[in-house]
């Protein structure tokens, strides 16, 4: 008897509690309520003075905000928590580099490139190297075009790794943070083994691939692909079923099909609408009309069936890898064309041909007939394009990325309409933006 | 495909079917530009790949297509139709002194970035276009970079607030 008169006596006072917290709260006063049954409507803020007739607000989150990624600036109009139009500003890292790259020669582009999409270098390098390819006419030693396939793919799986990371930690779970680089690290260590560095490789380079791949290439990459799938297993445990990852994610930042395409939004976003258009099933590049993997869909576009789309992706990218190694030709890893590639290292030395070739292809380097082409890959964040035109000289006249990023993000403000504010941090998690690539 | 070539003709604009991808190339007026990337999306090129302009100022006589006569300025759209994964491009020629063209926004919402990026670093308005201000240089940022007479490396950097005693 004692102890439910006792617990009375509480709920009595906690209840007196809340009528006193309403009484304290004065006019200047907009603090949040220390009792949960307040709302914050419940505290006349603005009683004695005239109530304005603006409902909305607008308020910037970034460009220093940290889960926008980089330095992504969106202004959102907000009614009470409701985000009602949105614009994302960009421009903070911008460097010039398609002027930069007009100044670079052919050679030297990749330099440039790879440090545009600094989580997909590769890519980048990939596709700055097929335009000028397009445009020389050469074609490739079969070795090479494998070699370029193995480590676009790998770049994929790091490139999604680091996305479930960052993702992981915009929604509050720091051990897939942790898991997420760790899985990373192993494929950046075989990219240090193979290109001497983690990132900004300029490993693709146009005529070929700047080296072989390292001795004990087989086990090193067998290695990885035997370690990842048990690892998205575990992710798969640990964030699909689990409620508040669902809370955070389903139904969230949702775009269709329709306005994805024409909005261009392409790669994942625009898969998880349930539109199966992927670049390397849709128009096979290297040699992806070789290799068998499922073009992943989702359903309903929203944030949850963007990593879904993700991480199903990356499995198919462990299968791609396997058969990539089970396929992978002898020979040449570059282009036998002494216009072109330098002639190895040992040779400098004993012939002076291959010294003057040496020197001129990396003072001057090799000419480019003229012309202009329009190539497209598959980057891990959607269709990566690189516009080029040549005018017969050793450097571009005009050279121009398309960045998945950049026209992603023209799909942020439908996907974050009529969401929370607290939502939003999720959406902009689930676009992937890269902002080197945004800014260039 | 033989639609839209019929309305190419009708409409005297003139187009490439080469054999490479893409295997459609139309160099339409600046007049006929909205015109022609209307037909090219109702017969099923709905998807807007890229938008960029290339500054022609070092080849005025460079090699085109009989009867397009090249400007200075060129805007290139490449389109794809994630239906039949086909690529169309059009190449549309502005000249220096009035670098105007339509805007494609009515068409597709999502040049509506790169058209912003081409008006800031290349300097060509687009008429119709919802919001054209500068997108990735400051907004007090004189000249246009990508063009091939701005001066390279020109000093001092031209920002806001920049201090000069310094």
């Amino acid at each position: 008897m004692t102890e439910i008169t006792e617990i009375n006596e509480v709920t009595q006072t906690s209840k007196a509690n809340e009528v006193n917290v309403v009484d304290e709260v004065t006019e200047a006063t907009l603090r949040l309520p220390e009792v949960s049954s307040l709302t914050p409507w419940d505290i006349n803020a603005a009683k004695g003075s005239e109530v304005t007739t603006d409902e909305t607000m607008i308020i910037n989150m970034g460009p220093q905000h940290p889960s926008t990624h980089g330095v992504l600036r969106i202004m959102l109009e907000l009614k009470g928590e409701t985000v009602l139009r949105s614009k994302p500003i960009i421009g903070y890292l911008h460097t010039g580099m398609e002027k930069t790259g007009e100044e670079l020669t052919y050679a030297q582009g990749s330099t440039n490139v790879t440090r545009m999409d600094y989580l997909s270098p590769l890519n980048n390098e990939l596709v700055f190297s097929l335009a000028t390819e397009a445009l020389l006419g050469i074609e490739l030693p079969e070795r090479a075009v494998w070699i370029r396939m193995l480590m676009s793919e790998l770049n994929r799986l790091s490139s999604h790794f680091m996305w479930m990371a960052t993702n992981g930690m915009d929604l509050g779970s720091t051990s897939m943070m942790i898991y997420g680089f760790r899985e990373r690290e192993m494929i950046l260590s075989f990219f240090a083994k193979t290109t001497g560095l983690r990132m900004n490789h300029n490993y693709i380079r146009p005529g070929g691939v700047a080296a072989d791949l390292p001795d004990g290439w087989q086990e090193d990459v067998l290695a990885i692909c035997d370690a990842i799938p048990p690892r998205l297993e575990e992710y798969d445990s640990m964030l699909s079923g689990q409620p508040i990852f669902w809370e955070r994610t389903v139904g969230v930042g949702v775009i269709t099909t329709q306005e994805a395409i024409a909005l261009s939004v392409s790669g994942p976003i625009l898969r998880a609408t349930g539109k199966p258009w992927d670049l390397r099933r849709a128009i096979p590049y290297l040699f992806y009309d070789q290799v068998e993997f499922d073009v992943i869909v989702g359903k309903n576009g929203d944030a949850f069936d963007r990593y879904a789309v993700r991480l199903n992706e990356m499995r198919e990218s462990v299968k791609i890898i396997r058969q990539i190694v089970d396929k992978m030709p002898l020979g040449d890893y570059r282009v036998d064309n002494k216009k072109v590639t330098p002639p190895p290292k040992i040779r400098i030395g004993e012939s002076m041909e291959a010294l003057i070739h040496h020197f001129k292809l990396f003072t001057e380097g090799f000419k480019v007939p003229p012309g202009e082409v329009y190539t497209a890959i598959e980057s891990p964040r959607g269709e990566l394009g690189c516009y080029m035109v040549s005018d017969g000289t050793s450097k571009p006249y005009r050279m121009h990325i398309r960045g998945p990023s950049f026209y992603n993000l023209s799909g942020l403000p439908t996907m974050l309409k009529g969401g929370f504010i607290a939502d939003a941090v999720a959406v902009i998690s689930s676009a992937d933006p890269v902002l080197g690539e945004v800014d260039r | 495909m033989n639609s839209v070539r019929s309305f190419f003709e009708a409409k005297r604009i003139i187009y490439e079917t080469p054999t490479s991808i893409p295997r459609l190339v139309v160099y339409p007026t600046r007049e006929l530009y909205l015109e022609a990337v209307r037909e090219l999306k109702t017969v099923g090129f709905d998807f807007c790949s890229d938008i960029c302009a290339v500054d022609y100022l070092k080849h005025p006589d460079r090699l085109l297509p009989k009867g397009v006569e090249p400007q200075r300025f060129e805007v290139v759209v490449n389109l794809v139709s994630t239906v039949t994964a086909e690529r169309a491009k059009i190449r549309v020629q502005i000249p220096e002194g009035d670098p105007v063209v339509h805007s494609v926004f009515s068409v597709y919402p999502g040049v509506e970035a790169g058209e912003r990026e081409i008006f800031d670093l290349m300097g060509i308005h687009f008429k119709g276009h919802p919001d054209l201000t500068r997108i990735l240089m400051p907004h007090d940022w004189e000249g246009h970079p990508l063009r091939k007479d701005y001066a390279l490396g020109r000093i001092p950097v031209q920002f806001s607030k920049m201090d000069d005693s310094k």
